[in-house]
């Protein structure tokens, strides 16, 4: 619409810069969640993601003196570091109520000839008249600031570790394992029914139609219950097979709509042609149909995978909630609840289980946005 | 069996099976049934073709039927049946009296009743916002995609990513919720969000207003962008500021489609389960019908109150529903 007049505003530069706030607001959530994932635990409970390329300041734990101690010259001396890595000690004391009283190279004098030492690098030199063999050592509240740093171990962990993770890989392959069949089998059967209903003649062809129209916002809330009942009575219980038939059977209205909106406006010579020349309804399905179809074809895949990779409802339903088969949705629940305050291992499991649909997305957005329009606009 | 191999199987079962079927269906019909030769060749022919689309259907219709529309018939039963030992007993309504009368159920509907009202307005007109200012600049496809991006992510991982964003830590220390942490840099204390009513509903709606957006704005750039050009020019010509163009033309062109988005987001909010159960479970006063469904059938064991709850949304759902093949049905003669 650039060639209309009028349109070139004076506040083009608004324009951009309510956008860049908008995208900001909208991408904020997200990579908070993908920031944090590389951050220690500490880290996160410390200071907020968006200080993560800062130099953090922050007060520190109690920490307690240990070391080996050396006997010199008539006293005992423990040497050693408090904090491993590149940390800068600001402020430093040896209690809780005042945790800040001497400065980094300062010597605290500790009672009963003992004296200790911190340094700007967090060494320590604690001195003491007498051995300190058999006794509690002091605790010391550092205020130090640590650079910032990223870390793959929160991966390591929830990947590798039984423990953390609880098992965030094999629920990655339980969500796979769901949703990879859960998104071919509809597509065959719903791309027949799409032919039959777009290019066929037969009583009740528009009585159908209408159904699938309805059933498309039937609520699956209602289908628990009766389907957890069927599946057990023809005995497959709970497991994938219920799963795979419990999303089929949901996403069919989908899938026979867009595919048949597509297929009703592939042009009809090309089907007439074909059907002059001898071919059958079967041929011209296979041979002619389906390959024209592929955008509405990829438009419908995407939409299933990512709802079945996705979902919650009905995996948590058919497939069951016990260790072994909870998909990643449910095992994220899970998690909140248990280990809710260990940011650490949730950023990070909650981007391993989102990291799949955003590389669909962004790959086959075309197709995703193609989908959509047919879906919905009238 | 690994179930990833199981997994493979199925495809490969699944895929083969539904080839085979409707390859050899058709075979059978063409060649034994109704074969296209002998002295009833032109009657055998129409027949064979009388057959065929029923043929192409049938998995589709019997997939339909079994989990789709048998579920709503068998949900009613369920709902004014009471489960006994060794069956059903026919209770009548009282499975819907004693829900109306439980105030969990009322906090439900009233939650409910305001998602409705919040989350479809705010998702359209965000959407809406968004899809008339990137429709200007030259990088709007990219600002379109990353606002659109969050329709990717599962409610569930939605939650993780805003509960980040509503936590709270004690006063005095850093505060790693963004939203605590834009408190108390004003001066004020930090709350624990996900508690305050009535606050803490409108703390969930706007996960989900978050997650719709892009697809309004999808939708309704959509339609924007196949406004005739000439009516805004003539509007221009005319005087109109861009404020009444937008209003005034735009708008009401575009609001057939703004109905579809509105009415598209209803269904997915009467629906939204996953955000109560994984953000505070209905707790603090937040429940939602589909979470309240979700206890009584699978927490509280209780078939006959969890059915009458679903029943309440597929009431609140048939409007759509009959308005949709309305207007199908409108469309297509």
């Amino acid at each position: 619409m650039d060639n209309i007049a009028g349109t070139k505003s004076s506040l083009t530069w608004a324009v951009h810069i309510s956008v860049v706030i908008l995208v900001a607001l909208w991408l904020f959530p997200t990579v908070g969640l993908f920031v944090s994932s590389f951050r220690t635990g500490d880290q996160i409970s410390s200071s907020g993601w968006w200080q993560a390329l800062s130099t953090q300041q922050a007060q520190l734990p109690a920490i307690r003196v240990e070391g080996d101690e050396t006997p010199t010259g008539g006293a005992f001396v423990i040497e050693g570091e408090l904090i491993a890595g590149d940390n800068t000690v600001s402020a430093w004391g040896t209690s809780s109520r005042a945790p800040q009283a001497y400065e980094p190279g300062d010597t605290a004098d500790l009672g009963d000839g003992q004296t200790l030492l911190i340094n700007e690098d967090a060494t320590f030199v604690l001195t003491s008249s007498e051995t300190t063999e058999g006794t509690r050592l002091p605790r010391v509240f550092l205020t130090a600031s640590s650079p910032p740093e990223f870390t793959l171990d929160n991966y390591r962990e929830v990947l590798t570790s039984s423990t953390a993770g609880a098992g965030i890989l094999q629920s990655f392959i339980n969500t796979l394992t769901v949703s990879i069949p859960a998104t071919v089998i509809p597509i065959l059967i719903a791309a027949f029914a799409a032919y039959a209903l777009a290019w066929m003649e037969f009583p009740g062809r528009a009585l159908l139609i209408a159904a699938v129209v309805g059933l498309l916002v039937v609520p699956l809330q209602l289908a628990l219950i009766p389907l957890l009942q069927f599946h057990n009575t023809i005995g497959i219980g709970k497991g994938y097979l219920g799963v795979w038939m419990a999303h089929t059977g949901f996403g069919l209205p989908l899938a026979i709509y867009l595919l048949r909106n597509y297929m009703v406006g592939l042009p009809r010579d090309i089907i007439e042609n074909a059907k002059v020349d001898g071919a059958s309804d079967f041929q011209i399905f296979v041979k002619i149909i389906l390959p024209l179809s592929f955008p509405a074809l990829a438009s419908f895949a995407i939409f299933q995978f990512l709802w079945t990779w996705n979902d919650l409802l009905v995996a948590l339903v058919f497939l069951g909630a016990d260790d072994e088969s909870l998909v990643l949705t449910g095992r994220l629940v899970n998690l909140l609840g248990s280990r809710g305050g260990e940011w650490e291992i949730l950023a990070t499991s909650a981007f391993i289980s989102i990291a799949v649909p955003l590389v669909v997305f962004f790959a086959m957005q075309r197709y995703l946005v193609r989908g959509l329009l047919a879906g919905s606009v009238k | 069996m690994n179930p990833a191999v199981l997994g493979l199987i199925t495809i490969i079962l699944g895929v083969g099976g539904c080839i085979g079927y409707f390859w050899s269906s058709n075979f059978v019909l063409d060649r034994f049934i109704f074969p296209p030769r002998g002295p009833n060749a032109g009657r055998n022919i129409n027949r064979a073709n009388a057959i065929r689309p029923w043929l192409f259907l049938g998995p589709a219709v019997i997939a339909l039927g079994l989990y789709l529309a048998y579920p709503v018939v068998a949900t009613f039963w369920y709902s004014i049946h009471e489960r006994v030992p060794g069956g059903l007993e026919f209770v009548g309504l009282k499975n819907y009296s004693e829900m109306f009368a439980e105030a969990k159920f009322r906090e439900a509907i009233l939650n409910n009743m305001l998602w409705l009202i919040v989350v479809p307005g705010a998702s359209t007109a965000f959407g809406l916002l968004a899809a008339q200012l990137t429709d200007r600049i030259s990088w709007g496809n990219f600002a379109k995609s990353l606002i659109f991006m969050p329709m990717a992510i599962s409610f569930v991982g939605a939650s993780v990513i805003w509960k980040l964003i509503y936590d709270a830590r004690p006063e005095g220390t850093g505060q790693i919720g963004v939203l605590n942490a834009v408190v108390t840099w004003f001066g004020g204390e930090p709350q624990q969000w996900l508690t305050i009513q009535p606050w803490n509903s409108f703390m969930l709606m706007a996960v989900l207003i978050w997650i719709q957006t892009g697809f309004a704005m999808v939708i309704l750039g959509a339609a924007l962008r196949g406004i005739p050009e000439e009516t805004v020019e003539a509007a221009i010509l005319d005087g109109a500021s861009p404020w009444q163009v937008f209003f005034k033309i735009k708008v009401p062109q575009i609001m057939p489609t703004i109905v579809v988005v509105w009415t598209t987001i209803t269904l997915v909010v009467l629906k939204v389960f996953d955000i109560v159960l994984a953000m505070t479970n209905g707790q603090w006063e937040t429940q939602v019908l589909a979470n309240y469904m979700y206890d009584k059938l699978f927490r509280s064991f209780d078939w006959g109150v969890g059915s009458a709850a679903a029943m309440i949304i597929m009431l609140l759902v048939s409007p759509i529903l009959v308005w949709n093949v309305y207007s199908a049905r409108k469309e297509m003669r």
